[in-house]
């Protein structure tokens, strides 16, 4: 996938920019979006690493072709800084139109990145959607403050996420079960070679060192502010003391790492792993619902808080399809779609949306949804941590790398 | 169903002047006129060159020989023509009949254009087969007849492409002695009945008695 | 006239994608990329390169790879064929090796992988009962550091490719004659096999020894699949870089495409070095005049190397065969506890596209390549005369270049001018390594076709065209097909090609394949590998059936 985001950034600097088009759709205007967009293909830049995500993003795909002419061609990353790269190629090639990403699946330090540099399509459009007003911005904050900054109507809210951990009841009892950090830490060393996490800069590895670092700094206030350089090694020693405590009581002894976390999901499953986490509380069912997890496996939380966050779509300045790109993300917000994933059959990513906002059918629909054994209730998930200033988390990947691997 | 050329000089086989080499060294010097129906025997021991001969007359001679002279086949000069333009037919030591076509398949790729329309090219197959003694063969598989049966159906396919002249290599010498006479008697009767010239290559002095014609020596 | 564009085609084909490629590659190394507004020279870029955290430790380890694999395979093959060779056992390894030439190298690492892991086959058939692991042992087995799971990944497909090549050139050397002879001396079978007669087969398998070489050194699927990941070799890491959107990124993974063709050409003296090496050792032996009788410890463990390789792959085959309709399957249960179709009904929706790609693409590019094979042969008829030792090496030269290196500029060069991810680049691309292997493979084919046939034709009267078509090609019909049936499964089978000018808008089962591995999603990499694995052999079927069906009424045709 980096081949053709990377190549065809080449090409934005090897041919002479198209006319730009700059026509911006007027949200407002919606049967003028909905007619723009019929015929339009999206290339809706997205994580691939996930079956049932893929399968998912496939069906919404075929609704959107039938109900409103709007072919969504899914193009599978491994990793969303590459959307973004090719985004910023195009800018400096002077590409302001025509380009080739057309809407991306984002979040935290990308989103950050594209808002700092000006590659959003302005001004804000998520909030003029249609299907805006069902969206619960009163309880959950983070759908309009993306890991500190404000959003602004700059990405529309897709899906809630909060880091669980999961483990088989069939090995580990829930007496035993850690309740923190330093828990899991003692926990891996009277267990060695049972945890691991995924090779950073992977999204759900480098979220578990985050994690790891909201709980252990001294004061949590500076996570909300961009990163002091002068300070940083004095604020984050208590990580990395964690993680070379961490090291040699893991998987593999540290030597490797899952790369991402499908990979930790078979070790699970061929029980190399004892304890894996996600940012989908209702991944482990989805697996169990999929053969892939036995279904003696549940999840567990931190009583003192998980990291929670929304995760988004963002149409780029210059994309191509523009009316399309919003069609795609409104239909991605309706009821009928984030019902559907929110299926533990299907993929189980929490609603953006607040049921009691909705009507009698939209709200029969979630209620229909058999959450599955292994998913805790939202009233279970415990407290949220808030996710810290992007910077923080580019800061800690390159560190991370020094120190302990030599990844790309 | 063969022409005759009505200008006996002209006819049959002349080779002019043709002189074979082999890295300066010279393998064969000779002109001479083969008439229509009569048969010229080249002899020699083996690796002496005969072959060579036979195959400038045929028009595949291997470029490691150098050759000059002239072919006149019928009345044309062949020498400087395709070998698919010289209407001689070669008959090797093996039938070579070819796998993948049936009997009457072998025999329907050598008639000539001209026979036009299904019926009168396979009453010409059949007219061919049963001039060999072969008759109603048209429908096997070349694999299943015996080593006199495909000599002798190579004998109708390369007569039924209907040559002005005929080149043999050693035609006989895979076959036993009694197949040999037989098909021997076969063939120079064919060749003559069509008034073919024949440029026969052996090193049998049975078949070069049979011939009954001039004889040349190579390589002794 | 037309034959003529045969050899024209052919030495373009093998030539200009190098050339042009390695230039493209070569000039950014040293800053020259005026694209990128790199307008001048300087060694920036390897200053870049060599700051790289354990660069020169990814370097050392595909320079050890390219020569253990090939040292092991090439050792393994010289003493089974030492051993056994001309036995009715030989025979029957022989046929049991051969298919896994057409296996992807993709496949066959995964194979391994689902063989070797912790918590794979063996593992799970001999726990816990011999061993008592009620888990999978924590052992970094599968991306090893010292890369030896790549290394057996690579091994276990070479040695069939290696086996091939020797038994090619065996026939030369009269080997039945010449072991009687040196039988007859006293020589044990192997010892009077490596002494006698391997000293005239090995220049012959020089060249395919080579491109194992290059290949080994530069591979990126198999590496991927199997190979260390801090750090990774080489290759990986150069892929990586270069499809980094980051644009100034270019330079620096020009410089290590530069380095790796270092590191292979560094390779490849060292093994000339252990040629000779070899060579003095082998005549002192020789002179010595050393019996060495007592040969059955080696001959059994030729056969067993033989063995395991082959059955290694085949096990492991058969373990994605089963991942791919399992349904939970877990440690140390030796069969899935639920069978699952849905799997397959999952994943083919978007299996579809990346099939198409693929069947269409190795399609055109093998009947092109025979096409050109064809030309060329014909031509030689016409010229008389074989070409030399020279065109043989120059067939070789898409095989010995590292991928990786000449492929780099080829996808910069199809950029600049606008081809990049379309149909006719990807299969020119594949073309440029289908090309060698229909030209050899047709080879001995078509010269060992009896030239009188088609003088008897000629003295019937027919032309050229109609020789060919009427018997030289239904006559060579069984080679032809499956000369095309191993092109069709080289295409299948290449990776990087697809992966940097398909630019991932294109993609084939082997690429996606491959993407997945680093899921671990055991189910959908089985189902893709169980294609990569169908394909190739659909080819062979296909070249088995089709000419016994049409030529079914004629005896001689047959095999």
């Amino acid at each position: 996938m980096r081949a053709l985001l990377f190549s065809t950034a080449l090409l934005a600097i090897g041919t002479a920019p198209a006319a730009a088009d700059t026509t911006q759709p007027d949200p407002s205007n919606w049967d003028a979006v909905l007619e723009d967009a019929r015929g339009e293909t999206v290339y809706f830049n997205a994580w691939g690493g996930s079956q049932n995500i893929n399968d998912y993003i496939g069906w919404a795909g075929d609704e959107l072709k039938e109900r409103f002419g709007v072919t969504l061609k899914h193009v599978k990353l491994e990793d969303t800084a590459s959307a973004v790269a090719t985004v910023v190629a195009e800018k400096a090639a002077g590409r302001d139109g025509n380009g080739t990403v057309d809407l991306i699946w984002i979040n935290g330090e990308n989103f950050a990145a594209m808002k700092e540099q000006g590659l959003i399509l302005s001004p804000g459009w998520a909030e003029k959607l249609p299907n805006w007003t069902f969206v619960d911005v009163e309880n959950k904050p983070t759908i309009r403050t993306d890991f500190t900054v404000p959003v602004e109507g700059l990405e529309s809210p897709w899906g809630m996420a909060k880091l669980v951990f999961f483990y088989d009841t069939a090995r580990i009892k829930v007496e035993d079960l850690p309740r923190d950090t330093d828990g899991l830490l003692k926990w891996a060393q009277e267990n060695p070679g049972r945890f691991s996490y995924p090779q950073p800069p992977d999204f759900i590895g480098s979220s578990f060192l985050k994690q790891v670092l909201a709980e252990k700094i001294d004061d949590p206030s500076l996570l909300l502010d961009p990163v002091d350089e002068e300070r940083f090694a004095e604020v984050t020693k208590p990580l990395f003391d964690f993680l070379d405590g961490l090291n040699p009581v893991m998987w593999r002894s540290g030597r490797a790492y899952p790369q991402n976390y499908p990979a930790m999901k078979q070790l699970l499953a061929d029980s190399e792993l004892d304890i894996i986490f996600a940012f989908n509380p209702a991944e482990a069912s989805s697996a169990i619902a999929n053969g892939e997890l036995p279904d003696t496996v549940r999840s567990f939380t931190f009583p003192g808080g998980t990291l929670a966050n929304t995760h988004f779509l963002t149409i780029p300045y210059n994309a191509s399809a523009k009316a399309g790109a919003l069609v795609a993300a409104n239909f991605l917000m309706s009821p009928e779609a984030q019902a559907r994933k929110q299926d533990p059959a299907i993929w189980g990513d929490p609603t953006v949306l607040a049921l009691d906002k909705l009507n009698e059918e939209d709200r029969a629909r979630f209620d229909a949804i058999d959450l599955g054994a292994a998913t805790l209730r939202p009233d279970e998930l415990g407290p949220a941590l808030d996710e810290p200033h992007p910077s923080w988390m580019e800061r800690i990947e390159t560190e991370w790398k020094r120190r302990y691997g030599v990844g790309n | 169903m063969f022409e005759r050329k009505r200008d006996l000089t002209d006819a049959g086989l002349f080779i002019d002047g043709v002189t074979i080499a082999l890295e300066g060294r010279e393998i064969v010097s000779l002109t001479k006129r083969v008439a229509p129906g009569e048969v010229l025997t080249v002899m020699g021991p083996s690796g002496a060159g005969k072959s060579t001969l036979l195959a400038y007359v045929g028009g595949f001679l291997d470029p490691v020989f150098s050759a000059r002279g002239r072919v006149f086949v019928a009345g044309t000069e062949v020498t400087a023509l395709k070998p698919e333009d010289r209407h001689v037919g070669v008959l090797f030591q093996d039938p070579l009949l070819f796998p993948h076509m049936s009997v009457g398949g072998n025999l329907m790729f050598a008639l000539p254009e001209a026979v036009r329309g299904r019926a009168a090219r396979v009453e010409r197959v059949a007219h061919a087969l049963e001039g060999v003694g072969l008759a109603g063969l048209e429908a096997r598989d070349p694999a299943t007849l015996s080593g006199g049966q495909k000599s002798r159906v190579a004998l109708a396919r390369v007569l039924a492409s209907t040559p002005r002249a005929l080149l043999l290599d050693e035609p006989f010498s895979k076959l036993d002695a009694e197949l040999r006479a037989q098909t021997r008697e076969l063939v120079f009767s064919k060749a003559r009945e069509s008034g073919l010239p024949v440029l026969l290559v052996t090193h049998d002095a049975a078949d070069a008695e049979a011939a009954g014609g001039d004889i040349v020596r190579i390589g002794e | 006239m037309l034959t003529r564009l045969g050899p024209m085609l052919a030495i373009g084909l093998l030539t200009a994608p190098v050339a042009f490629g390695l230039a493209g590659t070569v000039l950014p190394a040293f800053g020259y990329l005026p694209a990128l507004g790199g307008m001048e020279f300087g060694l920036a870029p390897f200053a870049t390169l060599f700051a790289e955290p354990a660069i020169l430790m990814s370097a050392l380890m595909s320079l050890v790879t390219g020569l253990v694999t090939a040292a092991i395979s090439l050792t393994a093959v010289m003493l089974f064929t030492a051993a056994w060779g001309g036995t009715r056992l030989f025979a029957r390894i022989q046929h049991l090796i051969s298919p896994l030439l057409s296996l992807p190298h993709a496949a066959s690492a995964f194979a391994l992988a689902f063989l070797i892991a912790p918590s794979g086959m063996i593992a799970r058939l001999i726990s816990p009962e011999l061993t008592g692991w009620e888990r999978p042992p924590d052992l970094l087995i599968v991306h090893d550091p010292l890369g030896l799971s790549m290394m057996a990944g690579l091994i276990v497909k070479e040695i069939p490719f290696l086996l091939l090549v020797t038994l090619a050139a065996l026939p030369q050397v009269k080997p039945a004659r010449m072991r009687a002879l040196i039988a007859s001396m006293g020589y044990g079978r192997i010892s009077g096999f490596v002494l006698g007669l391997w000293p005239s087969i090995y220049p012959q398998i020089r060249l395919p020894v080579f491109a194992v070489i290059a290949f080994a050194t530069s591979v990126v699927d198999v590496a991927a699949i199997l190979g260390p990941t801090t750090p990774a070799p080489l290759a990986v890491r150069l892929v990586n870089w270069m499809n980094d959107p980051d644009l100034s990124m270019r330079f620096l993974a020009s410089a290590g495409a530069v380095l790796q063709l270092g590191v292979t050409a560094a390779a490849i003296l060292i093994w000339i070095g252990f040629e000779k090496i070899g060579a003095r050792l082998r005549d002192r032996v020789a002179c010595a005049g050393r019996r060495l009788r007592r040969d059955s410890g080696l001959r059994w463990g030729a056969l067993a190397a033989m063995l395991v390789s082959a059955g290694a792959i085949f096990a492991g085959l058969l373990a994605l065969g089963l991942w791919s309709v399992a349904g939970l399957w877990q440690y140390p249960d030796l069969l899935p506890a639920r069978f699952d179709l849905r799997n397959w009904m999952r994943v083919l929706p978007s299996l579809v596209e990346p099939l198409a790609i693929t069947l269409f693409v190795a399609f055109i590019s093998t009947l092109v390549a025979v096409v050109i094979a064809i030309l060329c042969f014909v031509r030689e008829d016409e010229m008389g005369y074989p070409p030399g030792r020279g065109a043989l090496a120059l067939l070789y030269m898409p095989l010995l270049v590292p991928q990786v290196a000449f492929l780099f500029g080829l996808q910069l060069l199809f950029i600049l001018t606008g081809v990049q991810a379309t149909m006719a680049a990807l299969v020119f691309a594949h073309l440029v390594f289908v090309l060698p292997y229909a030209y050899l493979s047709l080879k001995d084919p078509w010269r060992a076709f009896d030239r009188r046939y088609d003088q008897i034709a000629a003295g019937l009267g027919k032309g050229p065209v109609e020789r060919f078509f009427q018997i030289r090609l239904p006559m060579l019909a069984r080679p032809l097909l499956a000369v095309a049936a191993i092109g069709f499964s080289v295409s299948v089978g290449l990776y990087l090609p697809t992966l940097l000018i398909g630019a991932g808008r294109l993609t084939t089962i082997t690429t996606e394949a491959v993407a997945l591995a680093s899921g671990g999603n055991r189910r959908v990499i089985g189902i893709y590998a169980f294609m990569q694995m169908v394909l190739p052999a659909a080819g062979f079927a296909v070249a088995t059936i089709v000419p016994a069906l049409i030529f079914r009424r004629y005896r001689d045709m047959h095999v």
